[in-house]
């Protein structure tokens, strides 16, 4: 046989045409099978159904065991895209209750990746919400000719009372974002918004529990994964229960009617929130349901804001109720005693400067300016602080520690409560002003307004509350809170120890005394009640907005107190002719549980009175 | 020395002790792994047995002792009897082929499968043997050189085309096209390389210009701009490699460059050239160049080097329109799924698409024999038969099939090692034709399994289930190893 040896050479290019087809495949199938975990998760989602199975929401209660929030179900119309084979059309759009043009446009929304960031035909996606117990019940029937639908049940809230809205917040479905901070939402789910449902939304969620189905390539379910072993129940949410009294905070809510403003009152012994108020207020279950969007929207457009819970996101100019809150600074470091007594010729006098005052006696010591309110008082004693030089070596010096004590009393950053957005206020630092006027060019004079809780200073009703609480305790408080137990946990311990500001009981004592005095004789008689001993502190700030704030501080008993209170009302001029009639019927309702006889005129005229027309500001 | 060799004869086990034990090993592991993945894939949740003969894998199980006791029957009969008959049976197998186009049912289309009450076969998988039989029996002939004139060559590419023409009648295309892979074996008996080459061109250029179409480079399609430059690189190559002209190459390239560099610098200026004419012009004029080298001397390499570019650029032009006017339009959409210009994942795409997530969740161990969920479920069509290798890249991994893949290579390794030992002609092209076969049935099977080819429904060879495939390689095989147990008898004259 004859041999061609360069021919025989070829058989190392079909050699090496095969080696390099299965080299080629190798490295193919390399990163196919290990480099990429993308084709696990395919192989998963088509296999394998994960079908949610929704724990129901926690329930909130009131301190005294009143159901606020509970639950209803609601019928969820659910469809996985590439699982929908055709069905009749007609029928399904009477069985829901849809023309064929809302039928197409849902269709078309549902698969709008702007509108539905998270589409994806083979996760479950919503076709329509919260259906009516009527079309569920009717739709359940036909539901096995429609493949690739489904039912969800979920939980929607159910509100006892119309008030606390902006305590209790609401539900809302889940945003993207949402989806893709926490990734146990998917999408459909509802989540916290606003008030105790976002901040507690952890607790009251629970935990959904997942029922695992194996599916084949035709959509046909063909049972459970290994029997079940995999699957998970649901964990219900837990229950709260609120420091709010409900009814407390449905009279408070009642006072407000017609005012813009907010009521805060407080358990100085535990910190606990009785009642908490922000007004223009809504009804809660305007934010439930399919009517959501809707009402969602007239809320934010509103003039008045009613979403904004000014109670913890408004910052005001605490005016008179902030004495107190300097007093206390005054006597810590020794400017004065409590018999040191400033004069006063109807205001106080300093160089070219003249903040004016009211007529009262002259000279008064510390307990009578708090009674009378002696813008004066408490501008000498600043000017005496921020100006001793000897002592402090600057005004800037001196006004750092005159702020440091002020924040130890809870001014100038977040309490740190237990409800979303609380606003910070404001308390300036020597670094502001230097900024203004420039290093060493400012002194007492300069910023005296701060002295009487104007000027700079901004505050919210909480943390003005929570100072009334303080000094209630005669020197310390506890974060005031909304949450007074959550169901077999612990409240977090930063919401019951003791905060201790940098200022002794003693001087509190001196204090609360004054403010006592401020009722019994004084700026705020009217917070007077028959049977009980009640402190209290007026404040009328004045504003770029029109007519004064009009404020008030108040706590009782005055031995062993049961309530602190702040009653804040926007441009309604002189603390006296609304806060303090609020604040006092707010405290006199939860520690009698009614309103004396001949305070009776004092309820009806604030539940009558209308400040909104009168404020100087014009609803457009 | 008469007297051994009928000693020999008289002994028919005597060639026994030279059967290739190698492949037949390698041929038991492959097909007990075929039943076992045939068994997984169409194992359902009723835990059937393996044996259980309403089972596809115990039918298959059936199919292969059949196809052992066929290879033994083959390998009893004497290595001549091959030979002596295989136009005889060659034959005989375009008869039933013509028969089949007549009688067949309709099967998906195709008119392939003769049905006789229960069982069923596929006459295309048979011509495979008679095809080699009769290929090698042509160059078997006594001085028979492919070379020596174009009547060999037209005897050759007859034995071929005949059973692909007859197979395209029964509309099975990819069983004929695996017919076209016996061109390794024209090329391995001396057909010149530059065939190959000219389908390897052919099919650059064909994905080069259909897959970027889109973007546009000096106002033309990237991909017909591509394959200019290719043809430009390709012509230097032929100049330098094929007609050992040096110089030509050298001059060639720096008119290339110099040219490149013109369109730069009009570019920086912000005149575009119009890119198809320039490009075109610049090819043209190279060839003209290599044409007037003709003058200087040997003429035939230039003028096939030349001629491969203008055929080249004929190819291109003429790409668009046979993609679009000669393929049916599911094969239009097959080819751009595989080169990733169309995601359809419920149409042409859907099985290519689920068999990438069956073999790609396999990982590097696989979920475990018969813990496949893709397969289980159903979501690769076809996966106890075309797409078999998608149940052994879910269950058994990237490990198991690289072993499947390697087992393969090996057994092909081995036939061309047996080939180029064979002291005839006829049993070197046989061995080669069997080659080409395993060659083309894997790397088109589990390419398209794994996304690499466009889909072609061809078995894997001893793995998808089917009783005329598997018979089909066993006679393949076992012919070679008969022949090639008799490999010494020639030397013993």
């Amino acid at each position: 046989m004859r041999k061609d040896y360069r021919l025989e050479r070829r058989k190392y290019v079909v050699v090496g045409f095969i080696v390099l087809i299965v080299a080629i495949y190798i490295i193919r199938l390399f990163s196919l099978q290990v480099m990429d975990d993308r084709y696990k998760d395919y192989a998963d989602s088509n296999a394998f159904l994960k079908k949610a199975i929704y724990p129901s929401r926690g329930i909130i209660y009131d301190r005294q065991g009143r159901v606020v929030v509970y639950n209803q179900p609601a019928y969820d119309v659910m469809m996985i895209p590439r699982d929908v084979q055709p069905f009749d059309t007609v029928d399904f759009c009477n069985t829901l209750g849809l023309t064929r043009e809302q039928f197409t446009r849902r269709l078309a929304d549902m698969k709008d990746r702007r509108l539905n960031p998270g589409y994806s035909s083979y996760s479950p996606q919503v076709f329509m919400t919260h259906l009516s117990a009527e079309d569920y019940g009717r739709l359940q029937e036909k539901m096995y000719r429609y493949p690739g639908f489904f039912i969800q049940k979920r939980i929607l809230r159910e509100y006892g009372y119309k008030a606390a809205a902006n305590v209790l917040g609401n539900i809302r479905e889940v945003s993207q974002a949402d989806i893709d901070a926490d990734p146990y939402y998917s999408s459909g789910d509802y989540t916290g918004d606003l008030g105790v449902e976002k901040s507690y939304e952890r607790y009251l969620r629970g935990e959904k529990g997942v029922e695992i189905l194996i599916r084949d390539a035709k959509g046909q379910i063909q049972g459970k994964f290994e029997n079940g072993a995999r699957d998970r129940g649901a964990i219900s949410g837990r229950n709260l229960k609120l420091s709010i009294d409900i009814e407390l905070q449905q009279y408070a809510e009642s006072l407000m009617v017609n005012k813009i403003g907010a009521v805060v009152a407080i358990e100085p012994a535990t910190g606990e929130i009785l009642a908490m108020v922000s007004s223009p207020t809504y009804d809660p279950s305007l934010l439930v349901g399919r009517k959501r969007g809707a009402n969602y929207k007239v809320l934010v457009n509103d003039f008045y804001k009613p979403l904004f819970d000014r109670a913890l996101m408004g910052a005001y100019p605490p005016g008179s109720t902030f004495k107190p809150a300097n007093g206390l600074i005054l006597l810590q470091e020794g400017i004065i005693v409590p018999s040191t007594a400033y004069p006063c010729y109807h205001g106080f006098v300093s160089g070219g400067l003249k903040v004016g005052c009211h007529g009262h006696g002259s000279p008064l010591p510390l307990k009578p300016a708090l009674q009378t309110s002696c813008n004066a008082y408490f501008c000498y004693g600043f000017k005496a602080m921020v100006d001793r030089r000897s002592k402090y070596g600057s005004s800037a010096d001196a006004f750092e520690i005159w702020k440091k004590h002020l924040v130890s009393l809870g001014y100038g950053y977040r309490l740190g409560t237990d409800l979303p957005g609380e606003s910070r206020g404001f308390i300036p630092n020597a670094k502001f002003y230097n900024k203004i006027y420039g290093e060493n060019r400012w002194s007492a004079n300069t910023i005296i307004s701060v002295a009487i809780g104007q000027g700079e200073i901004l505050a919210t009703p909480l943390q003005i509350a929570n100072l009334c609480a303080t000094i209630a305790n005669r020197g310390w408080f506890i974060t005031p809170h909304v949450v007074k137990e959550i169901e077999d946990t612990v409240i977090p311990s930063d919401l019951t120890e003791r905060r201790y500001p940098t200022i002794d009981a003693s001087h509190f004592m001196d204090v609360a005394e004054g403010m006592r005095m401020a009722v019994t004789g004084g700026t705020c008689r009217l917070a007077a009640l028959p049977d009980v001993e009640v402190a209290g502190k007026t404040g009328t700030a004045q504003n770029p907005h029109g007519k004064d704030h009009s404020a008030f501080i108040g706590f009782a008993p005055y031995e062993n107190p049961k309530i602190a209170v702040c009653a804040y009302v926007e441009n309604a001029g002189f603390g006296a002719t609304y806060g303090v009639p609020i604040g006092s019927l707010v405290m006199e309702k939860y520690l009698t549980g009614k309103i004396a006889e001949q305070r009776k005129y004092l309820e009806q005229r604030m539940l009558e009175s209308n400040t909104i027309i009168y404020s100087g500001v014009k609803k457009h | 020395m008469e007297s051994r060799s009928i000693n020999q004869k008289a002994v028919p086990t005597s060639y026994v002790r030279y059967i290739d034990w190698v492949s037949v090993g390698i041929y038991l592991l492959l097909i007990v792994a075929g039943v076992f993945s045939v068994y997984a894939a169409s194992y359902d949740f009723d835990n059937a047995s393996i044996l259980d003969f309403n089972e596809f894998s115990g039918k298959q199980v059936r199919w292969i002792f059949l196809a052992l006791g066929l290879a033994l029957m083959i390998m009893l009969i004497d290595r001549r009897m091959y030979e002596t008959y295989a136009y005889p049976i060659y034959l005989a197998m375009l008869a039933i082929m013509i028969v089949t186009i007549f009688v067949a049912p309709d099967i998906k289309g195709s008119r392939s499968w003769l049905v006789f009450g229960p069982i069923s076969f596929q006459p295309a998988e048979f011509g495979k043997f008679a095809t080699a039989l009769a290929l090698a029996k042509l160059f078997s002939g006594y001085q028979f050189r492919l070379n020596d004139s174009h009547t060999n060559y037209l005897r050759a590419l007859a034995i071929i085309f005949i059973p692909v023409a007859l197979i395209l009648a029964q509309r099975e295309t990819g069983s004929a096209l695996a017919y076209l892979a016996l061109f390794f074996v024209l090329y391995r008996e001396g057909m010149s390389g530059l065939v190959l080459l000219a389908a390897a061109g052919a099919v650059i250029i064909f994905v080069v210009a259909v897959k970027y179409a889109e973007p546009v480079f000096m106002g033309m399609p990237l991909g017909e701009a591509v394959v200019i430059m290719l043809l430009g690189l390709l012509l230097i190559g032929m100049l330098a490699v094929y007609c050992r002209q040096i110089a030509a190459a050298r001059n060639v390239t720096l008119f290339f460059a110099g040219a490149a560099l013109v369109a730069w610098i009009f570019h920086l200026f912000g005149l575009d050239i119009p890119g198809r004419y320039y490009l075109l012009s610049l090819l043209a004029a190279a060839c003209i160049y290599s044409l007037l080298l003709c003058l200087r001397g040997e003429s035939k390499p230039l003028l096939v080097s030349v001629g491969a570019v203008v055929a080249g650029v004929i190819f291109l032009y003429s790409v668009n329109y046979a993609f679009t006017s000669v393929l049916q339009p599911h094969h239009q959409q097959r080819i751009k799924v595989t080169l990733g210009l169309e995601e359809d994942r419920l149409g042409a795409g859907y099985n290519v698409n689920q068999s990438k997530i069956a073999i790609g969740s396999g990982g590097l161990t696989g979920k475990g024999f018969l813990n496949g969920t893709q397969t289980k479920l159903k979501y690769v069509p076809e996966q106890h038969t075309d797409f078999i290798y998608c149940t052994i890249g879910e269950e058994e991994g990237f490990i198991g099939s690289t072993a499947v893949l390697l087992l393969f290579l090996a057994l092909i390794l081995r036939i061309l090692h047996i080939a180029e030992r064979q002291p005839t002609v006829f049993g070197r092209v046989y061995a080669y034709c069997v080659a080409s076969y395993f060659i083309f049935h894997l790397a088109v099977n589990v390419g398209m399994v794994i996304g690499l080819c466009p889909v072609i429904g061809i078995p894997l060879p001893f793995f998808s289930y089917g009783g005329s495939s598997l018979w089909s390689f066993t006679i393949l095989l076992f012919i070679l190893l008969r022949i090639d147990a008799s490999r010494r008898e020639h030397l013993t004259y």
